[in-house]
């Protein structure tokens, strides 16, 4: 089988080209799409508008316009792809997603349906401040109706985004910059990758270590550091934040009997915390110890470099963190 | 009532064809309003009596591949459009007979059949996803159209602008449909407004915008004609702000303490209902004893379907966990 090496944004592009040219209802809008805008503020859409004409459109800075415009065409029978630049800005879009997009199934009894993926770009790390790099999967995996999405491997990228494109319900798709930097093969017939399952990055019997997105490549940065301290880690990667797999991740901790989750989201009322709940309720007495949590402070992503580091959950406070679970 | 003499004018036909349509909307008011007042209908009620021209005059062009979007006060808009009353009546009294199986009520109901696809309780809302409709249309190469209707409230919010300038720059064909009835709320038009006219805020997006009398089919017809032709050609839409009045406040029970004395007493005095009623009979468009069976027939409609939509089977707890996704939620 023949792959190529490349870059989760790559995968997205990969993944939109194939959409595109296997279902003539595939649509790609949103701010600086089209090609000679630069393809989205990543490239993802490049060579899209080039190849697809009129089903890519570039479109003014409104956010509510745009999942407006894909809420209507999905609809009506398409299935649009709207990329909202930054994570952040899909705040000022929330009534369209949150509301209506979310909801229309339901409150129609069934009569309508909104399949729609919102692609969107955040992560700290880059020095963007307050304003530009805030993970909300939190947010959304709160609301009915929405499915969550946060890869880490370029082929799961790639297989994730294809799922979500044929998915008859909205989703929202995280970019994270954290995981944009580590290329890796992809199978080039990759096809689509189900949505709600974990996948295991690497096995082990001590703790199990539940991440997504970001943290699940620093996780993968800290793999070196367990094994020095002598714990095995089964690492998980949760990919579909909502539905999630319990069944995958309540099995390995049921193996562990130790848990320790870490997201790039604000630890507090996190993913997390749903998780964590969760073991507790269905495997307490079997635990070895408490499941522990790591996620941001309850603080805007701050500017100064040594702020950023210090707000997000490093290498380092998953290895503290492992051993202490041990001890 | 004005009748310009370049402009498109209605039939007979066509006239009779609107008043029917006025009647349908006043007739399930009606009966929608003494059913909640003898207890029998528990819901919030935002009634649009007095701004029937509106509706019935977009309707009359519409087709049932044309779709409408519209609003918590948009009930007259989907019967306007001959959505079937006996559904939504099952609806508004939450049954699973309802259009929605009774999970939206009177604020969402949605009926695709018919093309009402967006009922939203948000305002403003109606307008961005009106515009994806009008995209699917444009690249479906279709003529169908869609109306987009807000009130002037919603001419004030984000929503209204952000989806008036991407219907100018794509050229969707949309017309979006504003029944100024002078009240956002409690607040009165001028005191949330900055212009005295919504139709100037059109030239900022690109698109033609009138100021009309709501209450006169006649300057209706002319110019929902004109803007529906204009959309089906495919050259882009346009913003119609209708004059009319709410005869009954903001929501049911609303005292309207906040208007001037005397100035509902005076827009009553215009009720478009009668009036245009009278305009049937006295240039002969119609006989009395054809209005009256028109109204006859509408009136066993809406008791048939009140019947019905009272009549059914409460949902059961289970459809918590279906149509939140395609695929029905475990338990």
């Amino acid at each position: 089988m023949s792959t190529t090496k490349m870059h989760a944004i790559q995968g997205v592009n990969a993944a939109l080209h194939q959409a595109m040219a296997e279902d003539e209802k595939v649509l790609v809008l949103g701010e600086d799409i089209a090609d000679p805008e630069g393809g989205g503020i990543t490239g993802a859409a490049q060579g899209l508008s080039t190849k697809f004409g009129d089903r890519v459109r570039s479109t003014p800075i409104s956010e509510q316009a745009i999942v407006g415009a894909a809420i209507g065409a999905a609809m009506a029978g398409y299935k649009p792809v709207a990329e909202i630049m930054l994570m952040n800005f899909t705040t000022v879009a929330m009534d369209m997603i949150f509301n209506h997009a979310a909801k229309l199934r339901f409150m129609s009894g069934g009569q309508t349906s909104v399949p729609i993926v919102i692609r969107t770009l955040t992560g700290a790390g880059w020095q963007t401040a307050g304003q530009h790099a805030d993970h909300l999967e939190g947010w959304f995996a709160h609301a009915a109706g929405i499915k969550v999405v946060a890869p880490s491997s370029p082929a799961d990228y790639k297989g994730l985004m294809l799922s979500c494109i044929q998915d008859p319900d909205p989703c929202i798709f995280i970019e994270s910059a954290g995981t944009m930097f580590i290329p890796s093969e992809v199978d080039d017939d990759q096809g689509p990758i189900p949505l709600g399952k974990a996948r295991i990055v690497q096995e082990g019997t001590d703790v199990t270590l539940v991440t997504w997105s970001s943290q699940c490549i620093r996780a993968q940065m800290a793999l070196e550091g367990f094994a020095e301290a002598g714990v095995s880690v089964e690492l998980i990667d949760l990919r579909t934040i909502s539905p999630w797999d319990r069944e995958t991740v309540l099995a390995s901790a049921q193996k562990t009997g130790r848990v320790l989750i870490a997201h790039e989201a604000v630890r507090d009322f996190g993913p997390g915390a749903e998780i964590a709940a969760t073991i507790n309720e269905e495997l307490f007495g079997k635990l070895k110890a408490p499941v522990r949590r790591l996620g941001a402070p309850k603080c805007p992503v701050p500017f100064a470099k040594a702020l950023e580091d210090a707000y997000i959950v490093q290498p380092a406070d998953m290895i503290a963190a492992v051993k202490g679970l041990m001890s | 009532m004005s009748e310009a003499s370049n402009a498109p004018q209605p039939d007979t036909k066509a006239l009779v064809d609107i008043y029917r349509r006025m009647v349908r909307i006043e007739r399930n008011d009606d009966a929608i309003l003494s059913t909640i007042r003898k207890g029998r209908l528990q819901m919030p009620y935002y009634s649009a009596r007095g701004q029937e021209v509106i509706p019935a005059t977009v309707s009359h062009f519409l087709t049932d591949e044309d779709q409408i979007c519209t609003i918590y006060r948009g009930i007259q808009d989907m019967v306007a459009k001959d959505m079937p009353l006996k559904p939504l009546w099952a609806e508004i009294a939450g049954r699973v007979d309802g259009t929605c199986k009774g999970k939206g009520g009177p604020m969402h109901l949605t009926h695709p059949e018919t093309g009402v696809m967006v009922t939203t309780g948000i305002v403003g809302s109606s307008m961005p996803i009106a515009n994806g409709l009008a995209w699917a249309a444009q690249l479906d190469g279709s003529k169908r159209v869609v109306i987009a209707y807000f009130g002037d409230g919603a001419s004030n919010i984000g929503a209204f602008h952000e989806a008036m300038n991407l219907a100018g720059l794509w050229k969707l064909p949309v017309i979006f449909v504003c029944p100024n009835n002078r009240y956002a709320e409690h607040t009165s038009f001028e005191k949330g407004t900055a212009v005295d006219k919504i139709s100037k805020r059109a030239v900022g997006y690109g698109m033609p915008g009138f100021t009309i009398d709501g209450n006169d089919p006649f300057e209706m017809y002319a110019h929902v004609a004109t803007a529906i032709d204009r959309a089906r050609a495919g050259e882009g839409p346009t913003l119609l702000e209708c004059n009319t009045f709410r005869f009954m406040g903001h929501v049911l029970g609303d005292d309207m303490k906040y208007m001037p004395e005397g100035e509902l007493a005076k827009a009553k005095e215009n009720d478009p209902l009668p009036a245009f009623r009278q305009k049937l009979l006295d240039d002969g468009h119609a006989t009395e004893a054809q209005l009256e069976e028109m109204t006859q027939q509408i009136e066993q409609e809406v008791a048939a379907a009140r019947e019905f939509g009272m009549a059914s089977e409460v949902p059961s707890a289970d459809e918590l966990r279906r149509d939140v996704f395609e695929q029905e939620m475990s338990a």
